[in-house]
């Protein structure tokens, strides 16, 4: 008798601890994540204020939650210079005209690919997989580029590397698990096509995946430079993160150049544009991104099915 | 058989039809650079071509192997690759086993939202937000060392904060992201486990020490190997942008000098030869982590 009270009084001051450390533990997870909040947050709001502040209150610390005073100059100077409207339409030329590229050649082939009958699939498969581990190497495609007539084309931004294997294999993945294939014999017997049935079946019941791999190629397309920076000499050409380039890490001043005083207030100014700049182009992104949130989850998630 | 394939040929071209656009590109801009690693073979000259320039055996290699740059490029692109898994591997993984415990629906979505929110940004303007916080003039840190009667060291002309630049600017920006992963798996054990664990008086860290970290430890795995395989791989993008004259001996990569002797210096063959090496060493570290890995746990990627 004695040994059942003494054993249920054990439980009760073991799940009395229990719920304590759950408790501070549950406390200090949140507290975690809240300082984790906040060292995301303020850099990105740092930069939002500067760009609407005094660039000199900025330089010597007096700028930390809200901006003391609205000063636009950054912006005025900004939009002055006729290279950042050509830079910026090209990058939206870019990502909309290349995600279309991208879409027609990686669903298509990820349709293909998720067909079991098709012959020589499994070698067809080698093909596509090779290039994600080995490539020619910087030089040997610049060449290439080069012969096709590529150089300071505006096609060498959309349609050279337009596939992308794992796109494919997320498209062949999604295919896979959600095209019944009774669906497929059943359109066989009433006499369709492949092709048919791909554009009238497979595509408008796949908007799930053709939304997660669009967007991912559309971000991929708007914060591209490298194939800018190899390929286009031509400043008519170059995308807006190429511009930002000579912004933010040459810091050229694109304002031109002056001594004395002027100087002082020129870098200045060209402080001003800077934080400017990182808000104009990151902003269609960052405005977008919650709205858009599920669908780049799915993304990861389809292709860590079959990674 | 040839009877066969002409039949498959005819009953599928429709199929063949849509893998057509995309085999035609990999053919052109991927395999036709495969052959064009010949030139690491030869003195190219871009006005003999490809055909008749000289060939020269293994001198772009021994040419490599010999250099100075040899050993400076290959030390930091191993320091800053190993020194960002062994940061950036666990952290994503601890961050989704806290984030799998919180019990707040709305405050957990609200924090999920936030953190991946980084990881869109282009690496051009992170680099861009890297220079100018670290300015040891105006920058952010700096002013708030001063706060506190402080002197901010200049970092960005210090050849040692480099890979600590790097590494942690990477921590910031991607690992809410990469705990998306883990996140997917845990949300796929099942609820009884934890019910069961709660009847048995278990702890929020027992759970996570007896249930959560075995069932992610394939996942775990899986990703390690690729990262392990692609050592010699981290991107050009951002140690290219973050480089200047005082850091160069501690952020001269393998990629970035490949760049400097191709599309700088124009020597084409040298610069092959190069990203060639870097190539097979890719590939051979990453099968040879695979076997590893198979060997050891049962989980591989092929």
């Amino acid at each position: 008798m004695e040994l059942v009270v003494r054993s249920v009084e054990e439980t009760e001051v073991k799940k009395k601890r229990v719920f304590t450390q759950d408790k501070l533990v549950n406390i200090l997870f949140h507290l975690i994540a809240v300082i984790m909040i906040i060292a995301v947050i303020y850099p990105l709001w740092f930069v939002i204020i500067a760009s609407f502040s005094n660039p000199a209150d900025v330089a010597n610390g007096k700028v930390w939650l809200w901006p003391n005073v609205i000063d636009v100059r950054g912006y005025q100077k900004l939009f002055e210079q006729s290279q950042i409207w050509k830079s910026y339409w090209n990058t939206i030329v870019y990502t909309f005209t290349g995600t279309f590229v991208a879409l027609f050649v990686n669903i298509t082939a990820g349709y293909a690919m998720s067909r079991k009958d098709l012959p020589g699939r499994k070698w067809i498969n080698v093909f596509y997989l090779i290039p994600m581990f080995v490539g020619g190497g910087l030089i040997p495609t610049y060449l290439i580029v080069k012969q096709f007539g590529l150089l300071d084309n505006f096609l060498v931004m959309i349609v050279p590397f337009a596939v992308s294997t794992y796109n494919i294999i997320v498209a062949r993945t999604f295919f896979q698990n959600s095209l019944p294939e009774s669906l497929w014999e059943a359109a066989q017997i009433d006499g369709c096509s492949t092709l048919r049935y791909f554009v009238q079946f497979a595509v408008p019941l796949s908007k799930a995946v053709i939304a997660v791999v669009g967007l991912w190629t559309a971000v991929g397309l708007w914060n591209s430079w490298f194939n800018a920076l190899i390929y286009l000499q031509n400043e008519d050409l170059i995308p807006l993160q190429l511009l930002l380039r000579r912004i933010l890490i040459a810091n050229e001043s694109l304002l031109g150049a002056a001594t004395g005083t002027m100087a002082q207030e020129l870098r200045q100014l060209s402080d001003m544009m800077k934080y400017a700049s990182i808000v104009v182009s990151t902003l269609p992104i960052m405005a977008l991104y919650p709205f858009l949130q599920k669908y780049f989850n799915q993304g990861v998630m389809i292709g860590a099915v079959k990674g | 058989m040839k009877e066969k394939a002409l039949k498959n040929i005819k009953k599928y071209y429709q199929l063949y039809l849509l893998l057509l656009p995309s085999a035609v590109l990999l053919f052109c801009f991927a395999y036709l650079p495969m052959a064009g690693i010949v030139i690491a073979f030869q003195n190219y000259s871009p006005a003999l071509g490809i055909f008749k320039s000289p060939f020269v055996g293994m001198k772009n290699f021994i040419q490599f192997f010999k250099s100075y740059q040899f050993t400076v490029t290959i030390k930091n692109t191993l320091v800053i690759s190993l020194y960002s898994i062994l940061v950036g591997f666990p952290l994503p993984i601890l961050l989704a086993l806290m984030c799998n415990q919180m019990k707040t629906k709305l405050f957990k979505k609200v924090f999920q939202v936030i953190t991946y929110l980084p990881h869109f940004i282009s690496t051009m303007v992170m680099c861009g937000l890297i220079l100018i916080f670290l300015s040891p003039s105006s920058g952010l840190f700096a002013n708030l060392f001063r706060l506190f009667g402080q002197e901010f060291p200049n970092l960005m002309s210090s050849a040692s904060g480099f890979k600590h630049i790097y590494v942690w600017s990477d921590i910031w920006q991607h690992l809410g992201w990469d705990s998306i992963i883990y996140l997917a798996a845990l949300a796929g054990i099942d609820p009884t486990y934890y019910e069961a664990a709660t009847v048995d008086g278990a702890s929020t860290l027992q759970k996570i020490k007896y249930i959560d970290i075995p069932m992610i430890l394939p996942t775990a795995m899986v990703l390690l190997i690729m990262r392990a395989g692609s050592i010699l791989g981290i991107g050009f993008e951002k140690v290219f942008l973050l480089q200047n004259v005082q850091n160069i001996m501690s952020s001269e990569i393998i990629s970035t000098y490949v760049y400097k002797m191709g599309m700088q210096s124009m020597q084409y063959s040298l610069s092959t030869a190069i990203g060639l090496f870097n190539t097979v060493v890719n590939v051979i570290v990453l099968l040879l982590v695979n076997l590893l890995a198979k060997k050891l746990t049962d989980s591989s990627l092929f």
